[in-house]
């Protein structure tokens, strides 16, 4: 297999990393308003993300260095091109980020709900944009014989653009929904899954409507067949959400995300960002690449690195593995014990602290 | 203005704005994880309060560093697109190393300690802090060795058939001269700005006599970290400055305002000249001391901006090789020049400490609360020196920034994001430094429920 097409695959691998993790952040984010009936709701909301969203979010950093590194002509035309979309989230992605450190810093009701509206529109905002940059992508856009882009942010905005714009914005909203119902308890947890329910309801045929339109526009056998298999995987997770069988929902929609992503990286392939001006003027994965030399020695340390990343990460998951239960601080005497594991037991009101052990 | 200033200028605002936020972060972080590590060695509840206490201050400024930080690696992208075409091959590499080494080891395991008090074994929580702060560290060395390629191109061809630059060693790049001078002034640097921070809030509580014995002990802490590291910044810069006398001499001649070569070389003490910099008007000299700092040699031979500029534009065609002389010169005496009131401040500070003195003088505090500003001015000098002091150059000698901007982009779209970065990190600013201040002003956990123990009241929520 040539290096090029092992860093086309790499890179898919790193935008499917950043989806799946950083998906369901957009998701809680993008809840925050309508399942945060209180501030302890909203707060125990955040907390199911709090220990993992930063991490997450490295996914895109790392995504976009390696597009810099293995395919640099991609990255000059596809960041300059797609400049105020990309201002856009990355104001999102700025006030999401400073919201979840500074929000519970200050007890005042509209400090906390300014911060709250960050996090919403620091969720929403990228959520939408990642599909409609993702969609152009595969789409193609306008670009010159220098590669580069001649449209605006309008061009973007077409019909199939902001049909994969909303096919994100609803599957992070689903995938964020069954993730909350994996880590919350009691009226909160009923809600997310009742939110996750109602969110299928949109996101299954908006999904379904722009896996087809890439299909019928710019499909290929094999994607064909990823793309019909994403649909399933999807109704499986909604079936899994309806049944209560929050784990395996949770893994249909981060499955689902993997297939999709794999299926416009496989209509992509071999262009990278092809040109609705003239077939000659695309970038490809050869025409757009770095030399043999840097991209191995970036397989290398991709090679060796990554296990590693994927290693410390899941960690972090499995420590943080327990819901997030909400509750004011209790008086010393009624608290149980607090101990490497968080404060056990049986406990009914008088225990309650963030990352208990499970209930029923 | 035309794209190109206009691209310049927001470089330069969120350059800047992103790096008063990094070296505390690369200082500080040290520090939090060294006082964890005396709490757990020596069982002593204050380290826990002061970690806690310095941990949260550190956080609140973590958040906008981090998410500075994304804007810089897109800019390049989206604003300096013909570098990018040009130089990606080099200068990718270790920016995509700077995620998969550095960035992820520092967001998983800085979250691991944030939310892991009480829930991992102490021994495994004190890892976390430490691997987050090394991470940091190392990330900053990333970032310097691309930039340092920016200084001094080293490992790479240009391929004759492509135009565009080409790795051939990647551990000619990793261990360029330039990012081995220029790591160790950066580390230091940052321990310089946490320790300056550490007084700064320690005085403001000794001020006032609260907590007299936990802040004596940080502000003797932050006071010796800021004269050892502000000695080794000094040394560690001396060593640079000698270095690009060699790898880039427009720049050193330019902090210099030295216009012609001389044999030996006056130092300037202060040098008034024209506006556009071109010529020198009124200078104050001391004889000899400039060969002897640049060449050890008090007679050696310094290079200056006329001869230069002929043997450059000899070189590399006509054209003018000048950064803007004012600029550089007066960056890199600023940048000397807060450095080392810092470090001088920190040495009458042990001073008067000295014994487990505790000052009476309001000046005492006043002088180390207001001393706060003076690393950070520094470490913003010290980078308008060094990336000024560049130009006309993106990469030494090899692309110019006239060739690096954008082609696609309209001015008018790039003025829109100046003005929403500017205005957006100016908010910022103000609510990060609020926090703090706040922060600061309301003190450290008691000792009680600093202490993740039996029958202490557990905080129900993280965030």
């Amino acid at each position: 297999m040539q290096l090029t097409t092992v860093w086309f695959i790499l890179i898919a691998v790193l935008w499917t990393g950043y989806f799946v993790l950083e998906g369901f952040d957009f998701g809680v984010g993008i809840l925050l308003p309508f399942l945060g009936r209180d501030d302890t709701d909203r707060r125990t909301m955040i907390n199911t993300i709090g220990p993992v969203w930063d991490g997450n979010e490295v996914w895109l950093i790392t995504a976009g260095g390696a597009t810099f590194a293995a395919f640099p002509l991609w990255y000059a035309s596809l960041f300059s091109g797609f400049y105020l979309a990309l201002l856009l989230i990355l104001v999102g992605l700025i006030i999401r980020g400073v919201s979840f450190e500074f929000r519970s810093k200050v007890t005042a009701n509209r400090w906390r709900r300014g911060w709250d509206q960050a996090i919403f529109w620091g969720s929403a905002l990228p959520a939408l944009l990642w599909g409609v940059a993702f969609a152009n992508i595969v789409r193609g856009v306008p670009l010159n014989a220098a590669h580069v882009y001649t449209g605006n942010l309008l061009t973007l905005l077409n019909p199939y653009g902001l049909l994969g714009g909303l096919a994100t914005l609803t599957l992070f909203t689903l995938h964020g929904a069954i993730f909350l119902s994996l880590k919350t308890t009691g009226d909160l947890r009923a809600r997310a899954r009742r939110a996750a329910v109602r969110s299928a309801a949109v996101t299954v045929p908006l999904a379904a409507g722009f896996l087809a339109a890439s299909q019928l526009t710019h499909g290929r056998a094999a994607t064909d067949i990823t793309a019909a298999l994403a649909a399933v995987v999807l109704l499986a997770a909604v079936a899994a959400a309806l049944r209560g069988r929050e784990g395996w929902a949770f893994a249909g929609t981060a499955i689902t995300l993997v297939l999709v992503v794999a299926t416009l990286f496989g209509d992509l392939w071999p262009n990278v960002l092809p040109s609705t001006t003239a077939a000659a003027y695309s970038l490809t994965v050869h025409n757009a690449s770095s030399s043999h030399y840097t991209l191995t020695v970036m397989t290398w340390v991709a090679a060796i690195f990554t296990p590693v990343v994927l290693a410390y990460q899941g960690w972090t998951y499995w420590v943080f593995r327990h819901r997030v239960t909400g509750a004011p601080l209790l008086p010393p005497a009624a608290a149980g014990p607090a101990g490497k594991a968080g404060p056990a037991g049986p406990a009914g009101p008088a225990g309650p602290v963030t990352h208990a052990p499970s209930g029923p | 203005m035309s794209v190109l200033d206009l691209a310049r200028w927001q470089f330069g605002i969120t350059t800047v704005y992103h790096f008063i936020f990094v070296p505390l972060t690369l200082g500080l972080s040290l520090m939090v994880a060294g006082l964890q590590t005396a709490w757990l060695i020596k069982k002593n509840p204050d380290y826990l309060r002061l970690t806690k206490f310095f941990g949260a201050l550190f956080l609140i400024n973590f958040a906008v560093g981090v998410v500075t930080g994304i804007v810089q690696e897109f800019q390049f992208g989206m604003n300096w697109s013909a570098y990018s075409r040009f130089v990606g091959d080099v200068f990718g590499a270790p920016l995509a190393m700077e995620g998969l080494l550095a960035f992820f080891a520092e967001s998983t395991f800085l979250g691991l300690w944030i939310f892991g008090w009480g829930r991992l074994s102490p021994r495994v929580h004190l890892a976390t802090i430490w691997i987050a702060a090394i991470g940091s560290n190392l990330s900053a060395y990333f970032i310097l060795a691309a930039n340092s390629w920016m200084q001094h191109p080293v490992g790479y061809r240009i391929n004759p058939v492509t135009h565009r630059a080409q790795l051939t060693s990647i551990m000619a790049v990793l261990t360029n001269s330039t990012v081995v001078a220029a790591l160790p002034h950066v580390f230091f640097a940052g321990l310089v700005t946490a320790g300056v921070f550490i007084v700064a809030a320690s005085a403001w509580h000794l001020a006032r006599r609260r907590d007299t014995e936990l802040f004596r002990r940080a502000i003797r802490l932050g006071l010796v970290v800021t004269l050892v590291a502000g000695i080794a910044t000094a040394v560690t810069g001396d060593l640079q400055a000698r270095l690009m006398d060699s790898q880039q001499p427009m720049k050193m001649a330019a902090a210099e305002a030295l216009y012609n070569t001389s044999s030996p070389a006056s130092f300037s003490l202060f040098t008034v000249g024209s506006l556009n910099g071109n010529e020198q008007l009124w200078s104050v000299r001391v004889p000899y001391l400039l060969s002897l700092i640049a060449t050890l040699d008090a007679r050696g031979t310094v290079q200056g901006i006329n001869n230069v500029q002929r043997a450059y534009a000899k070189k590399y065609g006509p054209g003018d090789y000048k950064p803007y002389i004012p600029v550089t010169y007066w960056s890199f005496r600023l940048m000397i020049g807060f450095g080392t009131l810092a470090a001088l401040l920190a040495l009458a500070g042990l001073w008067l400490t000295r014994r487990r003195r505790i000052p009476r003088s309001r000046w005492f505090y006043r002088a180390a609360i207001a001393a706060v500003v003076a690393p950070y001015l520094a470490n913003t000098m010290g980078w308008i020196f060094t990336e000024m002091g560049r130009q006309p150059w993106t990469v030494f000698g090899v692309l110019q920034t006239s060739q690096s901007v954008s082609p696609g982009v309209a001015a008018g779209t790039v003025l829109t994001s100046m003005v929403v970065f500017t205005l957006l990190y100016a908010g910022l600013a103000v609510i990060a430094g609020w926090l703090m201040i706040r922060h600061i002003r309301s003190g450290p956990p008691p000792a009680q429920s600093a202490t993740p123990g039996a029958g202490e009241p557990v905080p129900a929520f993280t965030y």
